[in-house]
């Protein structure tokens, strides 16, 4: 079954990228933002069956690979 | 909160240095004071294991315009051009998150070049990692690499050169050390010096958010609960920032609104604005309700406390605001006005309207403490006795060919072409040589760097092995042409609470300071990184030394690359046959115990001036120096950047064939000469008493030596290339 | 001979081009991106860096500033228009040149020389020019070329392939392709011909002292074809 990730630079952690994102389109007249924060989305393909076993397999693969949990959260959506 | 010893203790200080403070205030510091005296008196910033033996190095000279002490130090290069460079360490950051970490540091060491008001002109690295076999090597290197070449490439500033050890003494402890050269006229330097009443202090670039409040404070778990997700040690670099940052710096340095200027780096907002007020010997007022923040509800302990990135705090003259604003407004930057100074001569916060924190500036810096550590002193290893039997067994090829590949001689391409070395159009030797060299934009001048470190002679003999870091450094810059004037260094070492590293780090100082002054080579600048340990075991002792030079006609730069057939190669400096401690003993013959090759200075100078003497003549061709790996090593390397081949006999005279073509002593180099010229240049050299043989003729395609080994270009280059792509793939 | 260079927030080789342009007669400007007008110019060029980070998409946020709205209908009125490496990128994300460049493929920045073979001299780019296969020099992390096939058949029914990756010899393969490149393709015009953009910097290939000299014979053959 295919679980997604969503990896997102904890709370307090500068993105340096949102930022310039938001200057961007503040620039371009979308006045109504007040952050942006960017992240990494993963679908992944999972041979298992079993969705809290499928999401069990994906969080330990945030915590081993996918996040840096030092500046990184993730959260772990089942898809299918 | 009320503060105790405890609390005092949790963040970093010594009981004693807490009863200290609170006699020095006469009263108890609050949580804020408190921080800030964590901040200043910590290791990092007080130096105070360190500073009673940083002392004793020379730091002066005829060349240097500032030497430690400033954000960075400052040497002339004539016709009113300077050169402004340091060397700092991002250690501990980097092995927790190696790309953030590498990155943030190479972030930091370019700021403290051009809040000087240079422009940086070129970045090194020297990177150290545990063994290639241990689980967590690849991907600290590969997210090291990629941090400092991302946050270099974006910048503009390109990486010159750089130099990468393994050895697992650092699998618990990598080391990140950048150094940055910047360009600035020397009429134009700017300093932390505030000076004058009633001038506004402002703060410009990021905003300030929770990034890297330091590991000790959390002890202050009751602001927040959820201390997880509001503690983030480690700070993410923004390139883009800084890049703005330095051209609107710039911008507004090219005027003349600026008093003193200091950026912002380990702690932050604190020791930035004491650091003005104390070199100033005035008193500074800053309302922190003004300080751009980027989170909500930040508490002063916090926003002074906060380590984030790509900020600067200045001193502007009177009514200059708006001239400063609209530049920083143009950049895209936050800008305010934070405070003053003022004749109190103390630092007083104000937060909410209320007075926060009120602590006289010279308790803080010329109070701190200061200690004279126990350290032990090394005993110079016997030399061990290696048997001819022994040597004979091995053969040269094999040797060659082991050594050629081995992870800290081979070719490190993999790495320095992720680093843009080639943008500003000025750099005229690229990494892989003996120095980076790049023009000085628009002159006829190169200055040429070069870093530095030999970890294993500095642990089997720290004061010989300091001697011999900054001799390399020396040796390097002479290798391409340049004329060595200062060094920075980078001093990493293990706990100096125990007496073994602090021994170390005290030997490795001597012996820097001794060849720094024998070879009139100052030290301007530099860093100290101890607790590079993990549970007992300490790293072992690595001092990187950044060494600079200057070449006056970048036309005479020299490289390594063999040059011409029938051209021929002279070896400059004795060859003893010094097997202890050479790449050959330790692993080849396994052997780890024994003295380093021993430092003779004198030779090392006479031999170093005499070939600055023959380039100048013009009969250097192209020129090596010998060090790490021996004879073989460095003819092999000039044969393939020169694609050329060599005849080489060794002198029958002469010791062990095996010793005569690994040992690693000092003081040798390797020079490219015409054949026309040899009486000339012998002549030179028999002057100046200065060692010389005859080493082989350079041919079209093959290595051969002594008539019946035979080795290939190609073969050479696959041993010495192929190494790191394979284990990085 | 008159030529402008914008200065993004994040250009880097924007000093280095002007510094080229210099050394070969153009006549240069600086022009920087919040401007409305462009100055008087034959050639405008966009030059390498990382213009806003390259955070989001590489050039993306740069092809939206106020100065590239005059330098499209620059463009579109038939005024020459090159980007190098970063501006190659503003180039494709403003929709100038046909396609997209990718993150190489290998995951690495690449910094180093290449040989870039010619396809095609009708213009004034390389018309004149007395050799096929430059040395140039590459320094980027996502200049791997990709388009569709039907992109791809259109531009190379309409000759839009500027140059491409080679060996020495001028040989057309893959393992001369540093980066992935569809084809490798390092370098792609608009149908018109008078915009160019591609990923390899002949302004660092200016002196002997530096990487090379062919960013010379590049530069001296352009500015007598602008004439």
């Amino acid at each position: 079954m295919k679980v997604s990730a969503i990896i997102t630079l904890k709370k307090d952690v500068l993105d340096p990228q949102g930022k310039v994102i938001h200057q961007a389109l503040d620039g371009m007249g979308f006045e109504n933002i007040t952050e942006v924060r960017q992240g990494k989305y993963f679908e992944i393909d999972v041979n298992e069956n079993d969705p809290s076993k499928a999401k069990a397999v994906v969080e330990d693969m945030c915590k081993k690979l996918l996040a840096n949990l030092v500046i990184e959260n993730f959260k772990i959506i089942e898809t299918q | 909160m009320e503060v105790n010893e405890q609390i005092a203790i949790d963040h970093g200080l010594k009981s004693d240095e807490y009863k200290k403070i609170c006699q020095l205030l006469k009263r108890t510091p609050n949580i804020t004071e408190l921080g800030i005296f964590s901040a200043m008196w910590n290791e990092h910033c007080s130096y105070k294991s360190s500073r009673l033996h940083l002392k004793k190095l020379p730091t002066k000279g005829k060349k240097v315009i500032q030497g430690p002490g400033e954000n960075a130090g400052v040497i002339d290069i004539e016709d009113g051009d300077a050169i402004v460079f340091k060397i700092e360490s991002h250690n501990h950051p980097s092995f927790i998150e190696p790309y953030q970490g590498a990155a943030t540091g190479v972030g930091g060491i370019m700021r403290d070049v051009f809040t000087m008001g240079a422009r940086p002109i070129a970045n090194l690295n020297s990177i150290h990692f545990g063994s290639p076999q241990h689980k967590k090597t690849k991907n600290l290197l590969r997210g090291v690499v990629h941090g400092i070449g991302g946050y270099g490439n974006c910048m503009g500033v390109p990486t010159i050169a750089g130099q990468t050890s393994f050895d697992s003494s650092y699998n618990g402890n990598i080391l990140v050390n950048a150094m940055t050269l910047g360009l600035v006229k020397k009429n134009k330097i700017f300093y932390s010096k505030a000076a004058g009443l009633n001038k506004p202090v402002i703060y410009v670039g990021s905003k300030t958010g929770r990034d890297g409040i330091h590991g000790a404070s959390m002890a202050s778990a009751s602001f927040d609960e959820k201390i997880e997700e509001k503690k983030p040690t480690v700070q993410v670099g923004d390139p883009f920032t800084e890049k703005l940052l330095l051209e609107a710096c710039l911008e507004l340095m090219a005027g003349d609104s600026i008093i003193a200027i200091q950026d912002m780096g380990a702690a932050g907002l604190t020791s930035s604005s004491i650091e003005m007020a104390s070199k100033g010997n005035l008193g500074i007022e800053i309302d922190l309700n003004k300080v751009p923040c980027r989170e909500t509800k930040m508490t002063p302990y916090e926003i002074m406390l906060s380590e984030s990135q790509e900020r600067m705090l200045i001193v502007l003259e009177n009514g200059k605001e708006e001239i400063a604003k609209k530049i920083f407004d143009k950049w895209n930057l936050d800008f305010a006005v934070i405070g003053k100074t003022t004749n109190s001569k103390n630092i007083e916060l104000f937060f909410n309207q209320e007075q926060v924190a009120k602590i006289p500036v010279n308790i803080l810096v010329e109070n701190s403490p200061m200690y004279d550590r126990k350290w032990k002193k090394s005993k110079l290893p016997k030399k061990n006795k290696i048997k001819n039997e022994v040597l004979n067994k091995f053969k040269i090829k094999d040797v060659l060919k082991k050594i050629l590949s081995n992870q800290n001689i081979c070719s490190k391409e993999w790495i320095w072409q992720q680093y843009d070395h080639t943008v500003m159009g000025d750099t005229i030797q690229k990494p892989g040589g003996d120095s980076g060299v790049v023009r000085v934009h628009g002159t006829n001048k190169a200055v040429a760097a070069s870093v530095d470190s030999s970890a294993v002679y500095c642990w089997a003999h720290p004061l010989t092995g300091g001697k011999q870091v900054v001799a390399e450094s020396w040796r390097n810059l002479i290798s391409v042409g340049a004329k060595p004037i200062a060094i920075t260094n980078c001093l990493n070492f293990g706990s100096p609470e125990k007496e073994d590293n602090m021994g170390e780090f005290v030997e490795c100082v001597q012996g820097i300071g001794e060849a720094s002054k024998y070879l009139n080579f100052p030290v301007v600048s530099g860093n100290v990184s101890f607790y590079n340990q993990t549970k007992e075991v300490g790293i072992k002792p690595t001092p990187s030394i950044g060494g600079v030079g200057l070449i006056k006609d970048y036309k005479k730069m020299i490289s390594m690359d063999l040059k011409e057939v029938d051209n021929l190669v002279l070896i400059i400096g004795k060859t003893e046959g010094h097997i202890d401690q050479s790449l050959f003993a330790r692993t080849i013959l396994d052997e780890k115990n024994g003295p380093p090759p021993e430092v003779n200075l004198f030779n090392e100078k006479n031999n170093g001036e005499s070939i600055l003497n023959l380039i100048d003549k013009g009969y250097v061709k192209s020129a090596h120096d010998i060090s790490l790996g021996g004879l073989l090593v460095a003819i092999s390397k000039m044969c393939i950047k020169g694609n050329k081949g060599i005849k080489i006999s060794k002198p029958k005279s002469l010791i062990n064939e095996i010793e005569y073509f690994f040992a690693e002593d000092q003081g040798r180099y390797l020079i490219e000469i015409n054949k026309e010229d040899l009486k000339e240049v012998t002549k030179i050299l028999d002057k100046n008493s200065v060692h010389h043989e005859e080493f082989g003729i350079i041919s079209k395609n093959d290595m051969i030596i002594n008539e019946k080994t035979k080795l290939t270009i190609d073969e050479l280059k696959s041993y010495y290339t192929n190494w790191l792509t394979k284990y990085m793939s | 001979m008159k030529s402008s260079v914008i200065t993004f927030p994040g250009s880097n080789c924007d000093r280095d081009m002007d510094v080229a342009l210099k050394k070969f007669g153009f006549k240069n400007k600086m022009v920087w991106h919040d401007d409305n007008e462009l100055p008087k110019s034959d050639l405008v060029v966009l030059p390498g860096g990382f213009s806003y980070g390259d955070y989001l998409r590489c050039g993306s946020m740069a092809s939206k500033s106020r100065i590239m709205q005059s330098v499209i209908n620059f463009a579109k009125s038939g005024g020459l228009v090159m980007g190098i490496c970063n501006g190659f990128q503003i180039l494709v994300e403003t929709g100038l040149v046909p396609g997209v460049l990718l993150r190489n493929k290998y995951l690495e920045f690449i910094c180093k020389n290449v040989f870039v073979k010619l396809d095609n001299k009708e213009n004034a780019y390389f018309k004149n020019l007395n050799k096929d296969i430059l040395e140039f020099h590459i320094a980027h992390n996502e200049g791997n070329y990709f388009c569709s096939k039907d992109q791809l058949k259109e531009i190379e029914d309409n000759n839009q392939i500027a140059i491409y990756y080679c060996n020495k010899e001028g040989k057309i393969e893959d393992q001369y392709n540093p980066n992935g490149s569809i084809k490798n393709i390092a370098g792609i015009f608009n149908k018109e011909k008078n915009v160019l953009g591609m990923m390899p910097h002949p302004e660092r290939m200016i002196d002997q002292s530096l990487s090379g000299e062919d960013g010379s014979i590049f530069f001296n053959n352009l500015i007598n074809n602008i004439k």
